[in-house]
């Protein structure tokens, strides 16, 4: 039934089984080819396209809100940086008396900040389980509590947009305060191991690469279900006239709600496969300016499509990764760039080029 | 409730408000206003407005720009709360208390000025959108249109003549039929009370006649409410023709008797 509704798509087809063959692919070639082959990725590779992909399942999470439902959320990053964190510490605990003070108990910052004993809210990290159910549940309710207030008073446009853009700025400056308990403004890092499997072995990177590559798939077409949805088609008459909908009996607040949460835990989701990949969790992850460029992604794949989405978080992370290394003081200016061409000459996006072609066949 | 009983019983020498009400005893009204004023920065948009509308009846309000027509509209819809005065909608629900989807739930719907359909979804999901149903957000995520809703669309299509465009978007129709649907996702919400705001507003003369049938055979079935300033279109359908003015009912009554009116004739030619 699944494969059903989403042939009515021509890209969902092609497009998943493209992920497929990536998930498939890119870690046997790490692990199963010699690296001398011509074919041979390399774990620096595969862990830089497993970011990539966090990074378009991100994209995606704002693509249903900002391109289905009109929701120009400029706050993406904190329940993306929600979700890293509670993956965070997760892998801290992991570490046990492995860190540099070899304090059974205390991650090391604890132990340097002079902490007696872990704070109620470490409690359970210890647990795999219950770090996923945090991952989904901290960027979950976070979007619930926000939403229901900013919909409720009927905030829309630009003012829930800045206001989006307050709240992750809010979230960093906590972060970054030693007191919190979330390692300031050095954050969660030195991770050992993840599951009992060591972070830093080819195998755990390509594993990495694998469930990022899968989770990405699988939002993929629960978001396809949900945009087909006739709840989907009530989001969408929300994004081209919040009022009519209201008036033909919906609750147009509670669909707001229900589509900022979903995509508040799928961004939660990407920030936790983000984590054990790049080794690291910081408050800077929750600055305004991450938030921004998840936004410019979007624009620039086009958005309301949810591919355009993907196609945008690689293309402009992979432009990304060649700027910094080539021009690193260049890449904002880039950046900036692409987005003004982008707005000015695509305003349906790269892909939406595309599209145009083949309306025109 | 006294309220309304008390304006119900009240002989017609009480209140020259209620003495156009005589026209037609013998039904029963199903939209009370009464005393409502809406004023915006000191500007009374609506200055005590009263105004009775019966069940089944197609009731036309006239009136010069500014005589509170929209507004009215939007106090009765929700979207406007009034300083004062009270709306009931039958005997039992005060609108007062309602929020705009829990008005549109209770069965009184409208239609904007202008045409405001949603452009990039195909006629047959609009009507199916305003389609009289659980509008909760989880059964929303798992509905399944089932036979009966299927067909319930399929003759809204047939009355509103566009069963031939059913499939097409929205966006691509003519200003008519995007009027024309309209009002057929009003007609999907069943509603008691249907309000109109200008239907025929840039018609072409073809499609306000169709237009016109239409409401015509809605009588009966609904109330329906036309707030329309094409004369001749409210002639070749007005039963009753109220007059607002300045925000509150100038006189009521059958089309001729109004037109007569010096009062009216005042108004309009602006004295």
């Amino acid at each position: 039934m699944v494969l059903g509704l989403l042939r009515k798509s021509a890209v969902d087809v092609p497009f998943l089984a493209v992920l497929a063959v990536i998930t498939v692919l890119v870690p046997l070639s790490n692990l199963a080819l010699p690296e001398s082959s011509p074919l041979h990725l390399s774990t620096y590779t595969v862990t830089l396209v497993g970011k990539y992909l966090t990074y378009a399942l991100l994209a995606l999470a704002v693509d249903l809100v900002w391109g289905y439902c009109g929701i120009l959320s400029l706050g993406h990053g904190a329940f993306f940086a929600l979700g890293g964190y509670a993956m965070g510490m997760y892998l801290m605990r992991r570490i046990g008396d492995r860190g540099v003070y070899g304090n059974p108990v205390l991650p090391d910052f604890m132990v340097f900040l002079n902490w007696k004993e872990l704070p109620w809210y470490w409690y359970g990290f210890d647990h795999f389980w219950f770090s996923l159910l945090v991952v989904a549940l901290a960027p979950g309710l976070l979007a619930y509590v926000f939403g229901w207030f900013a919909f409720r008073s009927r905030v829309t446009g630009v003012h829930l947009s800045i206001i989006t853009q307050a709240l992750t700025y809010a979230l960093m400056l906590a972060f970054f305060r030693n007191e919190m308990g979330f390692g300031g403004n050095n954050g969660l890092t030195d991770f050992k191991d993840i599951l009992g499997f060591n972070l830093q072995s080819d195998g755990t990177r390509a594993a990495l690469f694998a469930a990022s590559a899968l989770a990405l798939m699988g939002a993929y077409a629960a978001s396809r279900l949900v945009v087909e949805s006739k709840l989907g088609r009530v989001v969408a008459a929300i994004r081209d006239d919040e009022n009519r909908v209201r008036f033909l009996g919906y609750r147009v607040e509670q669909f707001k709600l229900w589509i900022f949460v979903f995509s508040a835990v799928l961004a939660g989701i990407a920030g936790a496969l983000y984590v054990p990949q790049v080794g690291i969790i910081n408050p800077s992850e929750f600055s305004p300016l991450n938030s921004l460029e998840i936004v410019i992604w979007v624009a620039v794949g086009g958005r309301g499509t949810l591919y355009g989405a993907v196609v945008g978080a690689i293309l402009v992370n992979f432009a990304k990764t060649v700027f910094t290394g080539v021009l690193p003081e260049m890449w904002l200016f880039v950046l900036g760039a692409i987005f003004v061409l982008v707005t000015l000459l695509l305003p349906d996006g790269l892909t939406g080029l595309w599209r145009r072609k083949e309306q025109a066949a | 409730m006294t309220v309304v009983k008390a304006a119900l019983v009240a002989t017609p020498s009480d209140d020259e408000r209620t003495e156009d009400r005589r026209i037609e005893p013998a039904h029963k009204p199903i939209l009370y206003l009464e005393d409502v004023t809406v004023s915006f920065d000191g500007f009374h948009a609506l200055n005590a407005l009263t105004l009775y509308i019966d069940e089944g009846e197609l009731r036309c309000i006239i009136g010069p720009n500014g005589a509170g027509k929209t507004t009215m509209m939007d106090v009765i819809s929700g979207k406007t709360r009034p300083d004062k005065g009270t709306i009931y909608f039958g005997q039992a629900v005060d609108l007062l208390t309602l929020d705009e989807p829990a008005i549109a739930e209770a069965g009184i719907c409208r239609k904007f000025q202008k045409p405001s359909v949603f452009e990039s979804q195909t006629v047959f999901w609009n009507l199916e959108l305003a389609m009289r149903t659980d509008k909760r957000v989880w059964p929303t995520l798992f509905a399944r249109l089932t036979g009966e809703q299927r067909d319930a669309i399929h003759e809204v299509l047939e009355t509103v003549g566009l069963t031939a465009l059913r499939d097409r978007r929205a966006g691509e129709l003519s200003h008519g039929q995007k009027q024309w649907l309209e009002i057929g996702m009003l007609l999907m919400q069943q509603p008691k009370v249907l309000l109109l705001d200008e239907p025929v507003a840039g018609m072409t003369h073809q499609e306000t006649e169709r237009t016109a049938e239409l409401l015509l055979s809605l009588e009966g079935k609904h109330s329906v409410v036309v707030v329309e300033h094409d004369m001749e279109f409210v002639r070749s359908i007005a039963r009753k023709v109220t007059v607002l003015h300045e925000g509150s009912v100038l006189t009521e009554g059958r089309m001729d008797e109004v037109q007569n009116d010096p009062r009216v004739i005042e108004v309009y030619l602006g004295a």
